[in-house]
Order: C-alpha cells, then structure tokens, then sequence
C-alpha cells in the first residue's frame, strides 16, 4: 500500500508527520518504508538517526549532437514541442534543461545525428535507520525536472520494498511533482492548518486530488490557533479528519532541533496513533 | 522600476505574510505579483478583486480521433510517459500523464491523433485594499508549466509597473528550487530570504542560496522564528556571513502571524503599532535603501 502525504501549502508539517509516523510504525513492529519526495527541498533525512547505505546518481535521458552525418535539415527544432533544440545552419544546440526527455528528435532523425545519452539530475540515497528505510531523491541544484527524480525515486522502492508499508513525503503545490507524488497512491493525507491560508490551499488539493480520483483524509495541525472553516469544509466535501495535532510551541522547538517529536510529547503522540490507525483500518 | 523577489526553500516561513506587509506599506508606489501559482495566497491579505482575468494557455494535450484510430498501437510504442491507454482494444490518452511532446500525433498513420493547446490557468489583474495593483494566477488542477505561469504574471507585473511608473515589484515566490522558483527569480534586483530557526530551514536556506549564486543575484535575508532555538539560530547567522548575504531583520516565534492571517490581513495592518510591525517596517526601509544604492 502506498500513502502519500502532501499539502498544498508549504509548512504545514509533512515532513514532521511523515518521519514521526514512519518511526512509530517501526517501532511497533511494523514494515515500513519512507520516501522523501520533495527533491527540491528533502529534509526527513535530518530528522532520522540512521546512516546512509547506497547513493545512486539519477539520471535523464537527453539528445546529444554528432555532426558526422547531420544535414542541419532542422526536423529536430520542429519536432521538439519544449524548445529545446535551436537548429543553426552550422549548428545544432540542445538546452537539456528544457528536454523532457520524449525521445521524439533522436528517433524521427533522418540521419540518426541525435543519440540519446544520459545525463545526470540529482541522486537517489538510501538511509538505514532504526526498524525503517529512508529513500531520498535529491536534485541537483539548477535542474528544472523534479517529476523525473521523483519518478525514478518511486521506481526505486517499488522495486526494493514490495510488500512493506510505502509513506510518501510529497512536495508542497499542487502541479506537476505532487501528482507525480501521488498518482500511484492508494490514500493521500493532506496536512493542513486552520488559517484562511491552510483552507485556500487544501481546496485547491482536494480539487486536484479529486481530478486524479484519490482517496483522501485530512490532517490539522497546529489546532487551535485560527478559526473552523477547514473542519467546515471537510465536512461539507466528506473527507475525514484523521487527526487534529494541537497547536504548541514545544512541537515546533522539537522541530527546530531536527529531533522525533512523539517521543516527547504525549498529545502529538496519540495523534500519530490515530493517523496509523486510519491507514491500518484503510489497508 | 526594481524588482524585489521573496522566497525561502522550506515552505511555511512567512514569506507570503511578509511580501504582502511590503505590499501593503509600499502602496501605489508597488506592483504585487504573486508567483506562488501552485497554492496562490496572497490575494487573501490584500484583498484582491480578480477584476480582470485571461485565460492562459501553454503546452499541448494529445487526442485521438476514436472515428479514424485504425488502433495499431504504434503511438503507444513511442509514448515515453504511459499516456497512451488500451482499453478494450481502443486507444485513448490519459490526459494527466501527456506531456505534450506530440511523438504519437507525428508516428500515428491514420492521422487520427491532433495536438490542442491547453489551458492551464487564469491569470488575475486585481485592485487591492490599498488601492494599488497585484498580478496572480490560478492554476488549473492537476495543470502542468507552472513555470511558464510563473514568467507571465512577472512579465505581466513588470508591464504594468514600466506603463504606470511604479518604482517597485514586490514578488511572492514558491517554495523550492525547482522550475518555478528559478522562473520567479529570473531578472530580479534583490532576492529577500526568508528562514527559519529550525534544521530544515537551514538545509533548505542553503540549497536556495547555491541557487542564487548561479544565477549572481544580490539577496539579504529575515530569519523568522529566530528564537525557536538559540542554536540554529547562530549556525544561520555564521553561515550567511560566510556568504555575505546580510540579516536585515530577526523575528521572534509570534502567533500574530497565524492571528493576522485568521483576519486577513497584513501583520503592518493587522497589529500596527506592534513591535514586529515596527520591525517589518524597518527591514522594508532597509531593502528600498539597499536597491536604491545598487548602481
């Protein structure tokens, strides 16, 4: 089974929650596994004590320009919907940045001039921590295509951890990198927060979860500090609230320090405890 | 006209809370755009009337005319993204997983796959309580090329401010590294940072600031949440340093913001004569003083 937990809006807490739920789920004997997903930004790695095992370099497939045969006919430059390729009458140039890798150019080619090769994006590492794995994608700085790495780092869990309990930590938005966060999920978790903020965002990710067809359960967090509309919502939309984490400083000043909050404080404790219930009931 | 671009790595550090204060300070001397496309905030503090809307297009999506589809399957082959769909030997595309490149409409022998144009959001021209202008956008669900929206509500925003003589664009950013954020930094004046004490804020404040730095943008930072936790807090200030980036302001944790926010309204509006209204006001002087000084 795979959960994914996202947001809409950035700063909600999915990491927090997702490494806390992750850790508690091992603890309680159970096999489960944790993907960082937000490769512009992976955090859960600062929140585990756990020691990295293998790192992987991801790649992505681009075009690349051999003259030997080239005609400089340009078929390429007008294949190429991204603008991509610049065809030159002595020159053909390629902005792999722009390249989503369709392979379009390369195989329609008269002349065969444009061989894909690879080319590196980001990497993929493997954390061992205590009863659980983290799988981290991590872009390199500069690259555009998050999608791809994301892709590549679900393909790799997929591969190595069949049978266990699949937590996604997802990007915040709600474009391109969240669906491919979560469009092979069984269940997606939305964390939010009672604010007018919260409520704009949560909208606009139930909206699109719902254009991807998932199920679907909201999380609030810091409870307490604004107003009822998110619980309005949810009720009126029928998703169920999983959880509510009380608003507390001492949440956030355990964040701060990068370390496991439920095993400080009670109150957030029981509420990772409904969360794991809601998906074990789910399953 | 000079553009002033706040973002900040980790997502929930107050940028939007903060632009929107500057926005709100700065007045009709301002354009406000709000390159936050994906879960677009900012209107909600300065209460923007989406009084002129366009429509906006960009990529493409395929189709497959079902009359002339001889189903061979030979757009399936050459589909990289697992767009093409077999059901009940009938091939249709899977509009969420299209990318756009038009490999199959080309490789098709019936003619039966054409590429459309699709439209991916609105993009909002709005009055604002302080009777100034703000530029934002709306992306359509699950749409793609939030970077390309991005570009549009700054170029649009960058219009208006040369046509209107506004001394300032005040842009709200995203969250990230990735294609939006480098979208919403390109041509900016100053990069403002927003971070935060804690272990993700510094993780994430460093990849923003390599970013920056390939880009040889000047940028100065507010640390939120600065007393969260002493330690992180010192490690920020040394490692901004080392990089020469100034901290123009420090803002203790404060559930004004969340208050504020409850209201919608700016935190300078919300609580005045507060100290961290003063001392939003003061980190604002310090930016136009620093952007007015830059040759």
């Amino acid at each position: 089974m795979r959960v994914t937990i996202a947001s809409g809006k950035g700063g909600t807490g999915k990491t927090t929650l997702s490494v806390n739920l992750a850790a508690y789920l091992a603890k309680h004997k159970k096999d489960v596994v944790l993907a960082d997903l937000d490769v512009e930004e992976p955090n859960s790695q600062l929140f585990i004590i756990g020691e990295e095992k293998s790192c992987t370099t991801a790649n992505k497939m681009v075009p690349h320009w051999d003259k030997s045969e080239c005609t400089y006919c340009g078929e390429c430059a007008d294949i190429c919907n991204f603008n991509a390729i610049v065809a030159l009458s002595d020159e053909i140039i390629i902005y792999p940045q722009l390249c989503h890798s369709c392979y379009a150019c390369s195989e329609l080619c008269p002349t065969n001039s444009l061989p894909m090769q690879s080319e590196r994006i980001g990497e993929i590492k493997l954390f061992e921590s205590k009863g659980f794995d983290l799988i981290e994608g991590r872009l390199d700085l500069g690259q555009e295509m998050a999608v791809g790495l994301i892709a590549q780092t679900i393909d790799f869990i997929d591969k190595g951890y069949e049978d266990s309990l699949k937590l996604f930590d997802a990007p915040p938005g709600t474009s391109c990198p969240v669906i491919e966060a979560t469009k092979k999920s069984d269940l997606v978790l939305l964390v939010t927060e009672p604010t007018p903020f919260g409520l704009n965002d949560l909208t606009l990710a139930v909206e699109t979860m719902k254009v991807l067809g998932k199920k679907m359960g909201v999380i609030i967090n810091r409870y307490g500090i604004g107003d009822d509309a998110v619980e309005a919502y949810c009720k009126a939309e029928h998703i169920p609230i999983v959880a509510k984490i009380k608003n507390d400083k001492a949440v956030a000043e355990c964040y701060a320090r990068g370390e496991l909050v439920y095993e400080q404080i009670e109150h957030f404790k029981a509420s990772i405890e409904q969360i794991a219930n809601f998906i074990e009931d789910y399953r | 006209m000079r553009e002033i671009v706040v973002i900040s790595g980790k997502g929930g550090t107050g940028k939007t809370s903060l632009s929107a204060s500057f926005a709100y300070l700065e007045g009709q001397n301002a354009i406000t755009a709000d390159c936050d496309v994906d879960a677009a905030n900012m209107h909600i503090l300065l209460d923007a009337d989406f009084s002129n809307r366009q429509d906006f297009f960009s990529g493409e999506v395929a189709y497959i005319d079902s009359d002339k589809c001889i189903d061979c399957g030979k757009c399936k082959t050459v589909c990289r993204f697992d767009a093409i769909l077999l059901k009940e030997n009938r091939h249709t595309i899977d509009r969420i997983s299209c990318e756009g490149c038009g490999y199959c409409a080309r490789v098709c022998p019936s003619g039966a796959i054409t590429m459309h144009k699709q439209k991916a959001g609105d993009i909002f021209v709005s009055n604002i309580k302080n009777g100034a202008t703000m530029v934002h956008a709306k992306l359509g669900f699950a749409a793609e090329n939030s970077g390309k929206l991005v570009a549009k509500v700054k170029q649009e925003a960058k219009m208006l401010a040369l046509k209107e003589d506004r001394e300032f664009v005040i842009t709200d950013g995203s969250p990230g590294i990735g294609c939006p954020v480098i979208s919403s930094l390109s041509g900016a004046n100053l990069v403002v940072l927003v971070t935060e004490a804690t272990v993700s804020g510094l993780h994430d404040l460093k990849r923003v600031v390599e970013l920056l730095k390939t880009f040889s943008l000047q940028a100065v930072c507010i640390i939120n949440k600065y007393d969260l936790n002493k330690e992180m807090n010192k490690m920020i200030e040394e490692y901004l340093s080392t990089q020469d980036i100034e901290v123009i302001a420090r803002l203790g944790y404060d559930e004004t913001f969340a208050h504020a926010l409850i209201e919608a309204k700016p935190i300078v509006e919300y609580s005045a004569q507060s100290q961290l209204s003063v001392t939003i006001k003061e980190s604002w002087e310090k930016i136009k003083t620093k952007i007015r000084n830059q040759k």
